[in-house]
């Protein structure tokens, strides 16, 4: 029976209707501290003094700790995946509001939270900067020297640059823009932003350090087992084995959970308190971990009296926040794809990594691509307008075709993104017409498309166990945090070996058992780890068939794994072990012109089209449909895929239409779910998604990734349809009521005064 | 504080200890082994700490251990206590009505508290109902579907859910 295709529900629904899953959550071990943190009131100033008397003498407290005493234990104690630039707890200087200046241990968490509250720091203030294009100036410097991590060639030229707030600049050159700007009918620009919002997954971060005999074990919920073992080793100078990360199910992530959080905190407080800790975030304080880049995005097009888009300009801004994080592998990567899914001859992007006293930002659902998808998607619909060209027609006249060279030089392959501009059409039925609604009550629809490149280089590991009876287990660090991983890797496995997907035990994370994987992120997992359970299936495959021959079976005949076992050494006993290890190649960008023959493994596509109703008396915007199309390539669970693709639209449609940090003097001050509005199950739309007929033929039986795509076109899908129904631009995200009427009035020549 | 001594049922068996006055019903639950009612946004908003006291959904983390004392208490764990997952799971293990599976537990509460009073719901009845859970990964559609689902396949009889 065929399991790739299947549309079987994950493996692990009845831990999970039942209330069962293991989460980090739910563990507890004998002696546990519970870590509660004291954080920064300033945006930015040098530390004067931290008197943590108050809460070390707390009854009930057992340790309270500042950054000096870590630095005691660990001599730098920095952490980041790009830039070593994140003290574990401040050091010296403080760079946002909310960041951990002390940590206090109590076996109480509400004792811990109160110790806490006694703590009391003073600082010098400094000037601080919040928005990304002022932080181009070095008037103010969030860092004193740029502190790039050893492990990657590209930034080390950076080590030690001093006067500056970019983090990383990445540009690329194709063709000559300027010259075809030049020579081009028309010059078309504009700008376009997008606001601060984060991932709030409902399990906030939680992590517990557990020190022994020399060694930690560190559980925790994250999407980055073999990066946390590496860096806690690197942080303690301990070889990788001292070191043991378990990850079990996680509550949501998103992004939120890649890289370092908390791990590296609560490994310095287990191994000065020599106790187990654990600390869970609130909901609250999720605001002051990690979020979403705020962007600027200046995006200029020349274009020829045949509709055709013949130079493109980029500048990207990149609002990083306090620390790096994986902010610079988002300026660049996302970098490769700012000029949007078309056939563009001369290209220049220009994308910057900055540093401002905010919280850090990181990746959330698409590594920068949404955020730029809803520049050069508006930006393209305003260029359809202004030419008078039907808005699909313009695109399919400028689309980017398989055979192609995109943007980076690198050749489109398999990514079906003319077939997901067709089928949104289709859905839709632009060519239809359609109620324009009346009176107060307007209508118009939109479209949008975007695609993005996989994380490249990277490595996935997997390893398939064949026991004495023939049953599978599948050791990987992939970690399901809900995107149904688990189940697809047993799929692929249960393909290759002919077994019953749900009879394939996949062993959850652990770093002292399951193998390297670079991480659970940017949609990568399906691709490479599914690649290299693949490829692990077929090498136990073959060891079983050699273990046949070395047993006296006859050759070609197809005896069950059990009984080669028990011909082979007398008993139920044994075991066959297959391993993979899956690393796509990877040509690094030129360093001056940006270009690479090669910058992805695998192209991901997809799109939104929106029909819209917008109230002109009040800006209120009602979606009547959101279609979302995808490339996936061909799903190996279609249902699960579905799911995907759906909660990664509803997502970004509060990303789109509510969600934004709101800040005063660098405080948030909407930090939490009263205040920050997140989408509920009354405001979803009516939704249809749709896999267009593709095949990844480097994928795992022709599957890609497809936990971000859903993301994609939403926004300026969203933005495009109310161009259509009222006629004017949202350039800025959100797109709230109050956004759409002040745009209303503004064009009537009635503009509202400001709040 | 002083703890208190409490009385109460928890999932059907009579159960008794002392708790101190500031600890909420998420925190005594995890005293026995359950954590299906999670704590996430500690303002009784978005349903992950569901716990039906005396047949009444309430917010885990908004509602103190002590109340409690004299009254029954039922969590997700229980609604399988007969060897089988209960109509409502059952339908949102058919319909995928879940990703990461945290808010799970409360919205299985919720649905079955919802087919009490709505035993044929409309979409409209799902949608206000369940107002007061939030599903990051967004599988809302299919919690829809789960939802109407379990309304067809309800067993005919009412009362404790099941």
């Amino acid at each position: 029976m065929n399991q790739v295709g299947r549309e079987i529900p994950r493996l692990e629904v009845g831990a999970k209707v039942s209330g069962r899953a293991e989460y980090t959550h739910n563990l507890c071990l004998p002696g546990m501290l519970y870590g509660k943190i004291f954080r920064s009131t300033v945006s930015h100033g040098r530390i004067r003094s931290i008197d943590t008397k108050a809460a070390a003498s707390l009854a009930g407290v057992h340790l309270a700790v500042t950054g000096e005493d870590i630095r005691k234990l660990i001599p730098e104690p920095y952490y980041g995946p790009a830039f070593h630039d994140q003290p574990i707890l401040a050091l010296d200087k403080v760079r946002y509001v909310g960041e951990p200046v002390a940590a206090v241990l109590a076996s109480d968490s509400h004792v811990a939270e109160q110790a806490a509250q006694l703590i009391a720091a003073h600082y010098d203030e400094l000037p601080a900067v919040y928005d990304e294009v002022a932080a181009m100036q070095p008037d103010t410097l969030v860092h004193d020297a740029l502190r790039p991590a050893g492990t990657f060639t590209d930034l080390k030229h950076l080590k030690g640059r001093k006067g500056t707030n970019v983090a990383l600049d990445y540009h690329l050159r194709r063709g000559d823009a300027d010259k075809a700007f030049a020579s081009a009918d028309r010059v078309i620009e504009h700008t376009f932003k997008t606001q601060q919002c984060l991932h709030l997954p409902s399990e906030p971060h939680v992590a517990i350090a557990e020190p022994g005999d020399g060694r930690l074990t560190i559980y925790t919920s994250n999407q980055t087992p073999s990066f946390i073992r590496i860096e806690i080793a690197r942080l303690f100078g301990w070889p990788e084995n001292r070191v043991r990360v378990k990850v079990p199910y996680l509550g949501g992530s998103y992004g939120a959970k890649v890289y370092v959080k908390l791990e590296a905190l609560v490994a310095a407080l287990a191994m000065l308190a020599r106790r187990p800790v654990k600390i869970a975030l609130t909901m609250e304080e999720q605001f002051y971990m990690i979020t979403k880049h705020p962007t600027t995005f200046r995006i200029k097009s020349g274009v020829n009296k045949h509709g055709r888009i013949v130079a493109r300009a980029c500048e990207v801004y990149w609002n990083g926040g306090a620390y790096a994080d994986i902010g610079p592998r988002v300026t660049q990567k996302s970098g490769f794809t700012a000029a949007g899914p078309y056939d563009i001859e001369n290209v220049s992007i220009d994308s910057y990594a900055l540093y401002t006293n905010r919280t850090p930002a990181g990746a959330l659902r698409g590594f920068g691509v949404p955020q730029l998808v809803w520049a050069y998607e508006s930006h393209t619909d305003l260029i359809a307008r202004e030419l008078g060209i039907d808005a699909v027609a313009f695109r399919r006249n400028n689309i980017l075709r398989d055979g192609r060279p995109q943007a980076s030089g690198t050749v489109l392959r398999d990514a079906a993104i003319g077939e997901v501009l067709d089928a949104l059409a289709s859905r839709i039925g632009w060519d239809a017409p359609f109620d324009r609604g009346s009176g107060a009550l307007r209508r118009g629809r939109g479209v949008a498309i975007g695609f993005k490149a996989s994380i490249s280089p990277t490595t996935s590991v997997a390893v398939v166990n064949v026991s004495a009876d023939g049953s599978i287990y599948l050791y990987k660090s992939t970690v399901d945090m809900g995107q149904g991983s688990d189940t697809a890797f047993a799929q692929i496995v249960g393909e290759v070996l002919d077994v019953k997907a749900e009879d394939v035990r996949v062993v959850a994370p652990d770093t002292d058992v399951t193998p390297y994987d670079m991480g659970t992120l940017g949609s990568r997992s399906l691709f490479h780890m599914g690649n290299a359970a693949r490829l692990a299936a077929e090498d136990a495959r073959a060891k079983l068939r050699a273990l046949a021959t070395e047993a006296g079976l006859p050759a070609g005949t197809n005896y069950p794994a059990a009984e080669i076992f028990k011909k082979r050494y007398g008993m139920q006993a044994g075991n066959v072990i297959g391993t993979a290890s899956f690393v796509p190649n990877y040509t690094p960008p030129d360093a001056q012109t940006g270009l690479s023959d090669n910058v992805t493994p695998f192209w991901m596509v997809g799109g939104a089209a929106a029909e819209v109703e917008v109230d002109t008396e009040t800006g209120h915007v009602r979606i009547l449909r959101l279609v979302n199309a995808a490339d996936c390539g061909k799903p190996i669970n279609p249902a699960v895929a579905r799911t995907q693709l759906s909660g990664a639209a509803i997502m970004q449609l509060g990303f789109t239409l509510s969600e934004a940090m709101q800040l005063d003097g660098g405080q948030v001050t909407n930090a939490s779910l009263a205040d920050y509005k997140i989408p509920g199950i009354g405001d979803i739309p009516p939704m249809e998604v749709e896999f267009v007929a593709a095949e990844q033929h480097s994928g795992p039986f022709g599957a890609k990734g497809i936990g971000e795509t859903g993301t994609f076109g939403v926004s300026p899908a969203i933005a495009n349809a109310i161009h259509d129904a009222v006629g004017v631009r949202i350039t800025e995200l959100p797109i709230t009521a109050e956004a759409v009427l002040r745009a209303l009035r503004a064009k009537a020549g009635r503009p509202l005064e400001d709040a | 504080m002083g703890a208190r001594t409490i009385n109460f049922t928890l999932n059907g068996e009579p159960v008794s200890t002392a708790i101190e006055p500031h600890r909420n019903l998420v925190e005594l639950l995890q005293r026995y082994g359950l954590f299906g009612a999670r704590e996430s946004c500690g303002q009784g908003l978005c349903g992950c700490c569901t716990v039906l006291v005396d047949e009444k959904a309430v917010s885990g983390c908004l509602y103190f251990a002590v109340w409690v004392d004299g009254k029954s208490v039922t969590t997700v764990e229980h609604l399988d206590a007969g060897g089988a997952l209960s109509h409502v799971q059952q339908a949102f293990v058919a319909c995928g009505a879940f990703q990461c599976g945290f808010c799970t537990p409360g919205f299985v509460l919720m649905a079955h508290q919802l087919l009490k009073h709505y035993p044929d719901p409309s979409d409209e009845n799902i949608r206000h109902y369940l107002a007061g859970n939030l599903c990051r990964c967004a599988a809302y559609p299919e919690i829809v579907e789960a939802v109407k689902q379990a309304a067809k396949t309800a067993p005919t009889r009412t009362g404790q859910p099941r």
